[in-house]
Order: C-alpha cells, then sequence, then structure tokens
C-alpha cells in the first residue's frame, strides 16, 4: 500500500492502484484512473455503471460481479465490455474508488 | 397461542435452525414448520467427490424430514410466494401459511441456462457440472471413459457456493488422472474471472506454487459469455475462446425461483438483502434469512451456516420476547480445501480478516494454509458431523460462531 497523488489529491491504493479507503475518491480522481486505463472521457454511461458499483460496495461490502451489473445497472454485458474493455467489474471499481473484488482465499 | 415460525428450505440452514429452535421453544410457545419441495436433503461437500468414486449419489442422501425434531412439522410442498405484508407464505397447493416469524433458507439455484449455448448440444455429453447429484453422476461417467484430452475446469461468475469447490476439483482432477496413468496425455486448465486462482494476500503467498507443481494452466478475468457444447469453445465476453474437450462448469447462481414472485424479499439475482450481523431481512423485521439464500459478502459454505444459525435462533427468539437483537455474525467462515494425494487444506476467516497460517480452534489444533493429511481426514469426518452434530444442532465444544485468533500467525501486513 502507499499514498499517491491522483488529480492533486492524497490517495492510498494498493499495488494495482485500487484505492483502499472508498472515502478518499471524487469525480476528478475517476477521471484521472479513467484516462490512465484508456478511458479518456467518461460518458453518462460510464457513469451509470460506476456509480451503481460504488453504492452497491458502500451498502452491502462487496462489489457486484459482471453479471450483477448486466442485470442491475441498466447497461447490458455487451455494452459493459464496450465501455470498460477488458474487464469492466474490475475497471468500474477501480474508477469508482472502491477495492479490487476478490475471492475467498 | 403459540408463535407460529415457518422455515422455507429444509437444507442445511434450515434443518439446523428448525432444530434449535425446537429446543429453546416449548411446544405450547411456538409451532416450527418446515417447508421443502422434495424430500431429499444432499451432503452437498460429497459431490466434490462424486466425480472419481470416491462416494456414491446414494451416499450422500439422506430424507430431509429424518433430520428433523420431533414436534417440527414438515410440508413436502413448493413455495408459491410469500406474502410479506400479510405475514403468510402461500404453498404451491394453495396452503396459506401465516406466520409470526419466517426464515428464509432456499439456498441457491444453479442457472446453466442463463449462459448462451451451456445447455445446449453437448450438455452432459461433454459440458458437466458436479454441483448437482445428476451432473456429478454423469461427470463420474465421463471421467471413466476418458483417455486424455483438454479439461477446462470454470465458474461462471460469483458468488457460488463453496467457492473453493472449483480449485479442489481441479486438484482432485490432476490426482485421479495421474492415478490412472492418463495425466501425461492430459491438459488440465483452471478458468476463472477473478484475476487469480487465490485472491487474498497471505493465502496467495503461502499457495501460489500449487498450479505450478500440478501442472494446471491459469486462464484469469474470462467472463464466459457463450459455451459451443460441440466446437469444444468456452468464449469469453472479450472474445477470448478457451478450446475443451471436456468442460467442468460451475454454472450461474440465483435464488429460489420464488423470490421473485414475493415482493421486496430479493435482489435482482434472487438473494435476499440480509443485515450483516443480525441476520434479519432487510424487507421486514420479522424475516430473518441465513445460508446460500442471503446476499451477505460471505462465502455460500455449509460452515457459515452453521455460524449463523447460532445467532440468528437468538435473534429470533429476542424478536418474539421484543428484545433487541444482537449483532453476533461477523462473516465466520472455515473449509478443509482437498488439493489431492490424501492431503487437504484448512482456511479460517471471517468478515475482516483473510485466511491466515497457523492453527485451527487453537495453538494445538489443524495446521491451516497447509497441506497436511490430517485436514484431508477431517474433511472426510466431517460428513458424520454433519449429519450427527452439525443438523441436530449440537453446539460443537471450541468452535463458535465467532472467529478464533488464538493459534494464529497475524503479522502485521502494510
Amino acid at each position: 500500500m502507499a499514498t499517491t497523488l491522483i488529480a492533486d489529491a492524497p490517495v492510498d491504493v494498493d499495488d494495482e492502484g485500487f484505492l483502499t479507503d472508498p472515502a478518499q475518491w471524487n469525480e476528478a480522481i475517476a477521471e484521472a484512473i479513467a484516462r490512465e486505463n484508456g478511458i479518456p472521457q467518461l460518458t453518462d454511461r460510464h457513469w451509470l455503471v460506476v456509480r451503481f458499483m460504488r453504492e452497491r460496495y458502500l451498502a452491502t461490502g462487496m462489489a457486484p460481479s459482471i453479471r450483477a451489473l448486466g442485470k442491475e445497472s441498466g447497461v447490458p454485458v455487451k455494452e459493459l465490455y464496450e465501455l470498460f474493455p477488458k474487464g469492466p467489474a474490475k475497471l468500474a471499481a477501480k474508477i469508482g474508488g472502491i477495492p479490487k473484488p476478490k475471492g475467498c482465499i | 397461542m403459540a408463535k407460529q415460525i415457518v422455515i422455507l428450505g429444509g437444507g442445511t440452514g434450515g434443518t439446523m435452525t428448525a432444530n434449535r429452535l425446537r429446543r429453546r421453544f416449548d411446544e405450547d410457545e411456538a409451532e416450527v414448520h418446515v417447508v421443502d419441495r422434495d424430500d431429499r436433503h444432499v451432503y452437498q461437500p460429497g459431490l466434490l467427490f462424486v466425480p472419481f468414486g470416491l462416494t456414491g449419489v446414494e451416499d450422500i442422501v439422506r430424507p430431509r424430514a429424518r433430520q428433523l425434531r420431533k414436534g417440527i412439522t414438515f410440508h413436502e410442498q413448493a413455495v408459491e410466494s410469500v406474502e410479506p405484508e400479510r405475514d403468510r407464505v402461500l404453498l404451491e397447493d394453495g396452503t396459506a401459511l401465516p406466520y409470526d416469524v419466517l426464515v428464509i433458507a432456499t439456498g441457491a439455484r444453479l442457472q446453466p441456462e442463463e449462459t448462451e449455448g451451456l445447455t445446449g448440444p453437448g450438455w452432459n455429453e461433454r459440458a458437466f457440472t458436479f454441483y448437482t447429484p445428476e451432473g456429478a453422476e454423469r461427470l463420474r461417467q465421463a471421467l471413466d471413459w476418458f483417455d486424455g484430452g483438454r479439461i477446462v475446469v470454470n465458474l461462471v461468475d460469483m458468488p457460488i457456493k463453496c467457492p473453493v469447490a472449483p480449485l479442489e476439483f481441479t486438484f482432485l482432477t490432476d490426482w485421479f488422472l495421474r492415478e490412472n496413468g492418463v495425466r501425461s496425455r492430459t491438459e488440465l486448465v483452471y478458468a476463472t474471472p477473478l484475476d487469480a486462482a487465490f485472491t487474498k494476500p497471505v493465502a496467495s503467498e503461502h499457495l501460489a506454487g500449487l498450479l505450478e507443481e500440478k501442472e494446471i494452466e491459469l486462464v484469469t478475468e474470462l467472463n464466459a459469455g457463450e459455451v459451443d457444447g460441440v466446437g469444444g469453445k468456452l468464449i469469453g465476453y472479450d472474445g477470448r475462446e478457451v478450446d475443451f474437450d471436456l468442460l467442468v462448469t460451475v454454472p450461474l447462481h440465483g435464488g429460489a425461483e420464488y423470490l421473485e414472485r414475493s415482493p421486496g424479499l430479493a435482489d435482482a439475482l434472487g438473494f435476499v438483502p440480509t443485515d450483516t450481523s443480525t441476520l434479519q431481512a432487510t424487507a421486514s423485521p420479522n424475516v430473518f434469512a441465513l445460508g446460500d439464500a442471503t446476499d451477505l459478502p460471505a462465502s455460500k459454505a455449509g460452515s457459515v451456516t452453521h455460524f449463523e444459525a447460532e445467532v440468528l435462533t437468538e435473534n429470533v427468539e429476542r424478536h418474539l420476547a421484543g428484545k433487541e437483537l444482537v449483532a453476533g455474525f461477523d462473516g465466520h467462515a472455515n473449509c478443509f480445501i482437498e488439493t489431492g494425494f490424501h492431503k487437504a487444506l484448512l482456511i479460517d476467516f471471517n468478515y475482516d480478516t483473510e485466511p491466515l497460517p497457523g492453527h485451527y480452534p487453537s495453538a494445538f489444533g489443524l495446521p491451516l494454509l497447509k497441506e497436511s493429511r490430517l485436514n484431508h481426514l477431517g474433511k472426510l469426518m466431517f460428513q458424520w458431523v454433519y449429519w450427527h452434530a452439525l443438523l441436530p444442532g449440537r453446539d460443537i465444544p471450541g468452535i463458535g460462531p465467532e472467529m478464533p485468533t488464538r493459534g494464529k500467525k497475524l503479522t502485521a501486513r502494510t
């Protein structure tokens, strides 16, 4: 774990750049992480997913899986892959300032 | 008048809860009803061993009603729906069961049909699951005839029951194929939607070598969107294709179907939003939930359900007495993980603490996060413990709902 500056704000991140304290997050940080990960501009559709992801994590302590995102966020899985190439759940979690989704071991 | 306690589901959670509540209340204080659509109680951890001929389906199934104490009414009926605003359950035959307290313990339902092509041509011929007794038996026959090729083990997406089972299955397959002399002609692949086989830092530090040692190929971050059971292809949403001769899938999971017809009780996947520490459902103060049916960020595993049952029964009693609930559940889980060759690992963890090395339940217990023969014997012995101690709702000395820290190496991490 290390402290780093993202969008001029000091934040704690893990080895892969996921925020470890969701309270340190803000929208400027989200945009900076998105740019760094190949998404030049966050559209309304991106924001819909990122906010859903974040709110769900803050409410339940668990980041939703790609399938839950597809069913509940209002954005179908195919589009999720267009919005967040490679790994939508993981990238949306990173942009949303919540920890990386994990298994139990 | 006697209070009405209705428990939906006669599996691990429902049976334990019913037996514990029956002991807590005199029969004139409370009636205890258990509803299930069939009378087959499956010892689910045993399913892992069926494909390798190590146990038979008949050895792991018992009648549900027989696991319930005297004084519990068993209804062999499917649930049509729950009407939380009227405090009653409707059964498929039209019966209405009114309740003072409802306990939801209907577990998780497998949904292989939600993955495109999975249940199409090739299902139970080239693509199998060992998560049902029938599927496990079909897979046993396929492995019996298997003479080399490419085996892919895939969990489609979390959450799943017993999150370590797909890894255990992979380890046991490696062992089985070596015993039968076909391992050198087989490629064994573990494909996961997560970014590693082991995702918790301490576990991955201790276990990273296992896959390499066993020559298991790892495919990560694969979100399977489609299966071609004839062409032998597992296709990711990102377009990646993983070829197989034999696919062992852990299909998508959701909650029981009646929950979709019960207003406000379940989320979009059919799991019941539940308070993480009191086990009260968010839908209503007189509804509680435990086990695989909940949306809790804990493992869907029998050990978790067992620890939950202790807290839940206490809270049902408190609710009926008008007392404040206890926030007693901490996410405690422990699991034996078969690694093949008569060895197993043991892990113990909760919501906040990841699996750590050391010993369980204290310094002189079973080794944690380390392969050992003792853990394998523990796993085998567990079936006896399940039927004779866990389901009847007996407390096991030294094994409580809260995660123990004695015996663990709680080294500070940065």
